[in-house]
């Protein structure tokens, strides 16, 4: 009852791994969504926050979210050189990415350690709280997308292969940088 | 570049079966095999089973013979209690049905059903898999630690939940907590991999209406919960905050809102009783029309109830909370989104009967739970009317009317449901048929002691009786009701021992069962055009899919049914 013809493996053309990575980005979205949602709501019904807010650096948070956006900008880059069939620039800017994404982090940790050092802890009062487990778990995925650009680096030393995935980890890069162009307003500007 | 890398990878998939001789190891436990994976599944949530049925044995004796020592156990206090419900729920949900339903059948029907070799990524599959198992080890080893395991209810309400002085708990809740955590990326990746699988991997033909009606529920089930989950992960880590980093999320006295932790759960909580369950009325649909020699009735009305139940899952949740405190004038939304779901449900149902009308039904044991799956789940359905309706919600509210509606809807699917796609698939599973007498067994001890168990408690809910209290002794009111719970502690007891059967069943097929030829109960769908159980990579040659699943007593053929993949000269499809 079957047919030679019935060898095809698939009957679309759909990459499976971009579809598994938007799956995965939805159900984040909904993950970064929870806790936002749950932050509006929680500062609408009290009062105070800007107070505790004004605590924070503006600018040293907007030179973080330069950075972060810059990462974008040389992920993309790392993107096209593998388009390229470029191997020397797809580790230069896989390199560049995971620089920028740990110089991200290291602002992070300095603007922590100096909260700390001024006596606000997350115990202090609702905005830490929230301050500190939506930065956190922010910081938690830069720090999962620089493990990922790194093994990604580490297998382009070779000649390319997959290189389709520098795409995925891009798609999953530019999501850890959208949540944060949501959380440095709502935290640091409001 | 990003077309070609995938397909290049299929393609390898597809050429290079590897029937070249794999490591013991790589077969049966490392396996990227989604057939293995499944049966790994199966056993893991398997054996749980006997965990959370064990617990729930203690609990049960607790409650007909309070502050006696129970046999095999020992003394149950109130502290013990509180553990026994939790651990009970949590152990039940999330790591039998959850795995049983989604973990087993999923992973096993959907390659099998859409025509496809293996799933998109096999290797994520065994992580899925092996991080359940981490998962359930590090709840089983909150057991262990000093201050017991997790005693705040399955539903971990704060503040009890948030502070570790309100329950005496402290390294078992975070466990319990970091247990979920691992689950939910389990069944993130899982459903990740479903979702792709599906998307990408259907054979030539298979467009998503010729696709077998469990493929959607599991589909839908998969959405629902990659949804539904992240405000509860979320929640997961404000609640890890609260306790650990001393933060007042969900504490009042610290600015925070107990509410909010209601409010982020049961928008989990709701989608995620139909993860549950889709599943369980997907096997039940699956099973009806191959033993009532029918096309199933109104496929595209059940997909499309479906659907409208996801939907409408996600706008349902405050029913859980009309006596939490929220503002009341939230319950008459939630009322009438709660009821206007039963309408699809009873699509459902209608669809399931009316398969059975004029049908030339089989009462093999498959057929036997599926039957058992729809009447049960009526009287769950029905019951589900009461609570959704905020003035009679008020009245039965965390009373046992609620344990009573929640068995009936949840553990009918897991019970029913499950076990009949247990009977069903087991032959393509492991070769071999499952004994039909010891089958007739199981079916009729557990389908009486599951009404003996499990009615009642209606009863004693409309009476009073509160859902969590480890002594019902202790209230003058309830002390009547008293014989009431000793007869469901004992036909408990008896639905557990008619689950001794089935083990047995299990162990006596596995060795000696009837071996099972292609397609014992001549069945239409793709999983029964290959051998029982299938090779490694599924298919010889990938079938070619020229209708719809439930081709049943067609008169264009002389067999009462038209497999999926069979070419017909005369009709053109």
């Amino acid at each position: 009852m079957k047919t030679p013809a019935a060898t095809q493996a698939m009957i679309t053309r759909l990459p499976p791994g971009k579809i598994g990575v938007w799956w995965f980005l939805a159900s984040e979205v909904m993950v970064f969504g929870g806790l936002i949602g749950t932050y509006i709501l929680t500062r609408l019904g009290s009062a105070g926050w800007s107070a505790e807010a004004a605590h924070l650096s503006a600018p040293m948070a907007a030179i973080n979210t330069f950075i972060l956006l810059t990462s974008s900008m040389t992920m993309v880059m790392a993107f096209a050189a593998v388009e390229k069939n470029n191997d020397r620039g797809l580790r230069t800017f896989l390199l560049l990415t995971i620089f920028l994404g740990l110089a991200f982090l290291g602002i992070k940790a300095y603007e922590y350690s100096s909260h700390l050092r001024a006596g606000f802890m997350p115990s202090t009062g609702s905005f830490w709280s929230f301050y500190y487990t939506m930065t956190g778990l922010h910081a938690l995925h830069v720090l999962a997308g620089i493990i990922v650009n790194l093994i990604l680096f580490v297998m382009a030393r070779g000649p390319l292969v997959n290189g389709h995935r520098v795409e995925l980890a891009g798609l999953y890069w530019h999501f850890v940088d959208v949540v944060w162009i949501f959380l440095f307003p709502l935290l640091y500007l409001t | 570049m990003t077309e070609s890398a995938p397909g290049a990878a299929a393609s390898a998939h597809a050429t290079g079966l590897d029937h070249d001789e794999i490591s013991f190891w790589r077969t049966y436990v490392f396996s990227t095999d989604h057939k293995m994976i499944a049966r790994q599944y199966l056993f893991l949530g398997l054996f749980m089973a006997l965990v959370g049925g064990f617990l729930a044995y203690a609990m049960r004796w607790q409650l007909a013979y309070p502050d006696t020592a129970v046999p095999g156990f020992g003394f149950v206090g109130p502290e013990t209690y509180n553990v026994l419900v939790t651990m009970h729920g949590t152990t039940m949900v999330f790591f039998v049905a959850m795995p049983i339903l989604l973990g087993a059948f999923g992973n096993f029907l959907i390659p099998l059903m859409i025509g496809a070799r293996d799933m998109a990524f096999p290797r994520l599959n065994m992580l899925s898999f092996w991080t359940l198992a981490v998962a359930s080890l590090i709840l089983l080893s909150s057991f262990l630690v000093p201050g017991g395991a997790a005693s705040a209810g399955w539903t971990g309400y704060a503040p009890l939940s948030a502070r570790s002085i309100y329950t005496g708990v402290t390294w078992g809740l975070n466990l319990w907590i970091l247990a979920h955590a691992v689950e939910f990326a389990s069944f993130l990746m899982g459903g990740v991999n479903f979702l792709t699988t599906a998307i990408t991997m259907r054979a030539t033909g298979m467009s998503f209406f010729r696709l077998p009606l469990v493929i959607w529920q599991q589909l839908t089930a998969a959405i629902l919960f990659l949804l539904s989950v992240g405000p509860l992960i979320a929640a997961a880590v404000m609640l890890l905050m609260d306790r650990i980093a001393g933060t007042s999320f969900f504490v009042a006295s610290g600015g925070g809102d107990p509410l909010l932790w209601q409010h982020l759960f049961w928008f989990f909580g709701h989608p995620e009783v139909y993860v549950v369950l889709l599943p369980a009325v997907g096997l039940a649909a699956e099973v009806l029309p191959v033993f009532s020699r029918k096309p199933l009735f109104g496929y595209r009305w059940i997909i499309y109830s479906t659907i409208v139940v996801g939907i409408l899952s996600f706008i349902v949740w405050a029913h859980h909370m009309f006596l939490s405190g929220m503002d009341p004038r939230l319950a008459m939304p939630f009322s009438i989104t709660t009821i206007l779901i039963s309408v699809p449900f009873a699509i459902l149902v209608f669809a399931m009967i009316a398969t059975l009308w004029g049908g030339s039904i089989r009462f093999s044991v498959p057929m036997l739970f599926a039957l058992g799956f729809v009447a049960m789940f009526i009287v769950g359905g029905l019951t589900g009317i009461f609570n959704g309706s905020a003035p009679a919600n008020i009245q039965v509210h965390a009373t046992y009317f609620i344990v009573g509606h929640f068995h009936y809807t949840l553990l009918s699917g897991l019970f029913f449901g499950g076990f009949a796609g247990i009977y069903f698939w087991f032959p393509k599973m492991f070769g071999r048929m499952m004994n039909e007498t010891l089958g007739q067994v199981h079916f009729w001890t557990t389908m009486i002691c599951f009404n003996a168990t499990f009615f009642p408690m209606h009863l004693v809910g409309l009476g009073g009786m509160m859902r969590r209290i480890a002594n019902p002794l202790q209230y003058e009111f309830l002390q009547s009701l008293q014989p009431i719970n000793v007869f469901i502690t004992i036909s408990a007891i008896g639905l557990a021992l008619s689950q001794l059967v089935f083990l047995v069943n299990v162990g006596w097929s596995l060795v000696a069962g009837r071996t099972a030829e292609q397609n014992p109960w001549q069945a239409t769908t793709l999983e029964w055009a290959t051998p029982s159980p299938p090779p490694h990579g599924n298919f010889d040659a990938l079938p070619v899919v020229y209708r719809g699943p439930y081709e049943y007593s067609c008169p264009e053929v002389s067999e009462d049914w038209l497999p999926q993949d069979r070419v017909l000269v005369a009709r053109s499809g």
